[in-house]
């Protein structure tokens, strides 16, 4: 045992856990292939694709990346501020449909 | 590593630069538990998530605010194998050789926690390769794009921004994923050589048994999969 132990706590895991992980990453990637390879269209398409990718992001970062075993003042650090990421994305989602709108006014066929 | 004893309040501060460098490491430490060297790679990764967050919103206002249609991805990327026509293979080829990189790079850092030298820097090498090869399928679908006509400013298949958003965001995911091999290799030759299990400070170690750099190295090479997960799933799926 060296003196650095006592200080950090090491992130060493039982194998199991990652190869768990590594086996429902894997089990999810093909189900998103399969969404794009039989071709569902429209409402099922897009809920699938976001749901396999939320779950796939989630179990990398907290497994592969150890979040789930660190303490909450830095997981909350990293985990929150990308919420701002979405408000942008939702503010430039109107933002867009007024440029389209108005494309469409001046150019449209 | 070991906490660096509490700098207590000094009488006389000293002045100058060396009184700023005391002055901004004397407060107590936010992240228990955490040494500063993985506190600093997860607050560059957050900032990086912004830099990509950033390129997939641009993508999805370019493509919501085209009047002309998206080229159909599944189509664009798809291989020719055998007479038919595989939508995508390329692509899944390739998420799949990056979590199976993201996998054996997790064995790397459980092995480094058993200070298990040689297999570390094999796993490490063996990511690096699994890196390499993405990063070489890459320009290969960069070269196939670009002789069937694709540039920044129009393609032959839909509308014009679709060139411009593909070779900024794959470009800049594949200079990460090139980056992370490099330094790959540069930690697994530390291991292998075994500085790690030296009695002495380098910057990447801070003494005889800290492997913390190869569990760094890791959260860099996960964060470089998390990212593929999104674009997979909004530039070539959706």
């Amino acid at each position: 045992m060296s003196q650095y132990e006592d200080h950090e706590e090491h992130q060493q895991h039982p194998l199991k856990v990652y190869f768990v992980c590594w086996i429902l990453l894997f089990v999810l990637s093909a189900g998103s292939y399969f969404v794009d390879y039989v071709q569902l269209q429209g409402l099922l398409r897009w809920s699938l694709i976001l749901i396999f990718m939320t779950l796939k992001a989630g179990l990398i970062v907290a497994v592969f990346m150890h979040m789930a075993w660190e303490r909450l003042a830095l997981s909350y650090a990293i985990v929150l501020p990308p919420i701002a990421i979405l408000m942008f994305m939702v503010i430039m989602m109107f933002e867009s449909d007024y440029t389209v709108l108005t494309r469409i006014e001046e150019f449209g066929p | 590593m070991q906490d660096p004893p509490l700098k207590m309040p000094q009488a006389n501060p000293a002045p100058g630069l060396q009184g700023f460098v005391d002055d901004w490491s004397s407060d107590q430490r936010a992240f228990k538990k955490v040494s500063w060297g993985k506190a600093m790679m997860w607050i560059f990764l957050l900032s990086d998530t912004f830099v990509f967050g950033c390129f997939l919103i641009a993508y999805m206002i370019a493509r919501s605010s085209t009047v002309t249609d998206w080229p159909n991805t599944s189509e664009v990327f798809a291989l020719h194998v055998g007479g038919t026509e595989l939508p995508l293979l390329l692509i899944a080829i390739m998420t799949f050789v990056l979590i199976t990189s993201s996998g054996t790079m997790a064995m790397a850092v459980n092995c480094a926690y058993s200070r298990a030298r040689k297999p570390t820097a094999l796993l490490m090498v063996l990511t690096a390769a699994l890196g390499a090869g993405f990063v070489g399928m890459q320009v290969f679908e960069w070269s196939k794009l670009i002789h069937e006509g694709v540039r920044p400013w129009g393609n032959p298949f839909g509308a014009e921004q679709f060139g411009a958003s593909f070779f900024m965001i794959t470009g800049f995911h594949g200079t990460h994923v090139s980056i992370g091999v490099i330094f790959l290799l540069i930690v697994a030759r530390k291991v292998w050589k075994g500085e790690f299990d030296r009695d002495e400070r380098t910057w990447m170690c801070s003494g005889k048994g800290d492997y913390e750099a190869v569990e760094i190295m890791g959260l860099y090479w996960h964060f470089v999969d998390l990212v593929w997960v999104f674009i997979f799933a909004f530039f070539y799926l959706w």
